[in-house]
């Protein structure tokens, strides 16, 4: 695996050989954990085992919380409860669930950011690239339906906005509308669709994820300097890379113990802080909340989508030329499944030869700009949409295309990148230089 | 062990990405709940004996405002999750086995099955009532919020928690007195309500409850036992819940100090190599 030329596991014993020759799965579990991984990655490749941790533990917590709960519009909300109250550390299943979600989306933001930083999607690892956004994708439309369970206040409005995006396709979107709800609005029909989905899905998401690993497997990691393991003998791959187990495992586990110290904290101490108080009252269709806000993972696409209002040149141009079939609102949900869809075209709107952000001195400026561009909007996706809330969501919606279409192919042909090192091991021994015999002060002491 | 002098340079740009990864999680934690249910007016920040990773609910408050509860609240709300038998919980108001059997005998529920009326049994949970229209009260300090912003930075609940419990007590010691006629339903005039003006009439006034331990039943003191009861009663585990937080996150960060170590050891021979060696 990988083209990294590395050892592979050799059956020795008799049963081991009877063993291979049936099923090599142990060589591939082998290959899988002892791949050789570039020993310069930082701190910000962690993500992907938090991101495995937290598909495990929805999944696992989520199936216990499907033995208690009820699907139906009459029990739902008090299931929830009865889950909460009577189930033996129904509470706690219910709140790691619930707050795992937001776990979720953490990482994989800082996943996601981390890759655009360092180039991880460029050539040869679009594919990696495309499944993680897919995998992204599909997070969110699982979240988004596990919100609607508990069937609260916002729940139930969240699912009755965010089906009515599909409404707003011209012509056929009231029956598309109709046809995903199960009805005319959103009901029972609706309530148990989205259980089975969100059930079903993470086991498609936990499929993609194989599919993930296995492309990067492939290509090998990416890494901090964008450079590639030697490949021409065993050796000189060697002195780029150690063996995933036990070098990376143990790190990354470190990382997320650390992570989990804060999410245990939130659990245990403030459960409720990244929820809404509107979710503890029960779905009520005549009573709409004074202000429908999504989960803040959803809050920076919910600004974009608000963004475009009528007012706004660009929708009145498209407007204009569509003759009136693009709305304002069609253009706000063109503009949000944009946003996310303009990220699967990043390996080929990114025109640069140089994989790494470290090397690039005029894309660094413009990537920290996304990511306060990206905290802007999450915020501004949190504001009522109005007066100066929607100039900044505007603002910020505008670099968000304007960084993946303008900036990006530009940058290829204007920066000229900076000194790379020739190799991962000058790379990494840069950072932990060889170490004088004769200086006492900084020389190691073993115990 | 092997250890190393790091470089001023290097604890300076760890120390920059420390404070950069702190403050993105800062800010997208903060971003979390950024509305709670309309503009609230005054709120009254009180504090409760049950906040903060160490505290716990008072046993003899939490009775008190069942007394309350039960005296006047239920008059028009319901409680309608919770059951009747957790009021013997530990860690909650601790009755005894004997104490719940003869409060639940002192209400009388409707049974559908009875299609009568019949005293309750422990097994049961807390009526329903929905006489007049006023909403169940089983989760109404976390269906409100007391503390916002500012801006929708989440800030203030994070160091103020998000004040359910806080606007349920401004609520009732908010009324000003005023009254004022609207569509034919009189509205009562309160500090803590958004708009200033709801249909509840004042329900506590001085002295209306006999508390069984001899404290004066005050409005101030009704407000704040009534709440922490609804508190208890919105969140029944929260004593184990707290347990658990301080369980675990004492268990991880152990577990992070010696995952730290053993990384540390781990990686000092690919780190730290010896010049003679290479």
């Amino acid at each position: 695996m990988a083209g990294i030329p590395h050892d592979h596991y050799e059956p020795k014993t008799a049963i081991e050989k009877w063993f291979h020759r049936r099923l090599p799965v142990v060589t591939i579990i082998y290959d899988t954990l002892m791949i050789p991984t570039p020993k310069n990655l930082n701190w910000m490749w962690i993500w992907g085992i938090v991101l495995t941790f937290c598909l495990a533990h929805q999944i696992i917590t989520g199936i216990v919380l499907a033995m208690h709960y009820t699907p139906h519009v009459n029990h739902a909300f008090a299931s929830v409860e009865h889950i909460m109250r009577n189930v033996n550390s129904g509470w706690a299943l219910r709140y790691l669930h619930q707050n795992g979600a937001s776990l979720f989306f953490l990482a994989a933001y800082f996943h996601i950011f981390r890759s655009i930083y360092y180039g991880s999607y460029k050539a040869p690892r679009e594919i990696t690239w495309i499944i993680g956004i897919l995998i992204f994708f599909l997070m969110m439309g699982t979240a988004f339906m596990g919100y609607v369970l508990p069937w609260g206040q916002m729940s139930f409005w969240a699912a009755t906005v965010i089906s009515g995006l599909f409404g707003a396709i011209p012509g056929i979107g009231e029956p598309i509308q109709t046809w995903l709800l199960g009805g005319p609005a959103v009901d029972n029909a609706t309530l148990n669709r989205f259980f089975s989905l969100h059930y079903l899905l993470p086991f498609v998401i936990a499929g993609l994820v194989v599919v993930h690993i296995w492309a990067f497997h492939t290509t090998g990691n990416n890494n901090p300097s964008g450079i590639e393991v030697r490949r021409t003998s065993k050796e000189e791959a060697k002195k780029d890379t150690v063996p995933f187990w036990p070098y990376f495992v143990i790190k990354d586990f470190f990382a997320l113990a650390v992570i989990l110290v804060v999410f245990f904290a939130i659990v245990g101490f403030m459960p409720n802080y990244l929820g809404h108080p509107d979710n503890y009252i029960e779905a009520n269709p005549l009573v709409t909340p004074e202000h429908i806000v999504p989960e803040w993972y959803f809050l920076p696409f919910y600004a974009i989508l608000r963004a475009f209002t009528s007012d706004v040149w660009i929708v009145q141009l498209v407007s204009f030329f569509t003759g009136g079939i693009i709305d304002a609102k069609f253009f706000g949900v063109i503009a949000m499944f944009g946003s996310i869809f303009v990220m699967v075209l990043l390996p080929w709107l990114d025109t640069s030869i140089i994989r790494s952000g470290k090397y690039r001195p005029m894309f660094k400026w413009w990537f920290v700009l996304l990511i306060i561009d990206f905290i802007v909007l999450t915020w501004a996706g949190s504001r009522p949409a109005e007066g100066i809330y929607s100039v900044i969501s505007l603002a910020g919606s505008a670099y968000w295309f304007l960084f993946f279409l303008i900036v990006l192919p530009l940058l290829g042909i204007l920066e000229s990148p900076s000194k790379r090192p020739l190799s991962i091991e000058e790379d990494f021994n840069a950072h932990y230089p060889d170490i004088e015999d004769d200086l006492p002060e900084t020389a190691p002491t073993k115990d | 062990m092997i250890c190393r002098k790091l470089h001023p340079r290097k604890i300076d740009s760890i120390m920059k990405r420390i404070l950069l990864v702190s403050g993105l999680i800062g800010v997208l934690l903060g971003a979390g709940n950024v509305f709670a249910a309309g503009d609230a007016g005054h709120i009254e920040d009180i504090s409760f004996s049950y906040e903060g990773p160490f505290g716990t609910f008072d046993p003899e408050q939490l009775q008190r405002g069942l007394v309350v509860y039960q005296e006047v609240c239920a008059a028009c709300h319901g409680l309608k999750y919770v059951p009747l038998r957790t009021l013997g919980d530990k860690g909650g108001l601790d009755l005894s086995e004997s104490a719940v059997k003869s409060f639940a005998r002192s209400i009388e529920m409707y049974d559908p099955e009875l299609e009568d009326y019949r005293e309750a049994l422990p097994t049961d949970n807390f009526p329903a009532n929905d006489s007049v229209g006023a909403p169940d009260l089983s989760l109404i300090t976390k269906a409100r919020a007391g503390f916002h912003g500012p801006e929708g930075t989440g800030m203030a609940q994070l160091f103020q928690g998000i004040g359910g419990p806080e606007y349920v007590y401004s609520l009732l010691v908010g009324y000003t007195g005023e009254e004022k006629e609207e569509a034919g339903s009189l509205l009562y005039g309160n500090t803590a309500f958004s708009g200033g003006y709801l249909s509840m009439a004042p329900p506590l006034s001085e002295g209306m409850v006999e508390f069984a331990d001899g404290t004066p039943s005050t409005v101030e003191r009704m407000a704040e036992d009534v709440t922490a009861f609804l508190v208890w009663a919105a969140e029944p585990k929260m004593m184990a819940r707290k347990q658990m937080g301080l369980i675990s996150v004492s268990l991880l960060i152990l577990l992070s100090i010696l995952l730290y170590l053993t990384n540390k050891k781990l990686w000092a021979p690919i780190k730290y190599r010896k010049k003679a060696e290479d």
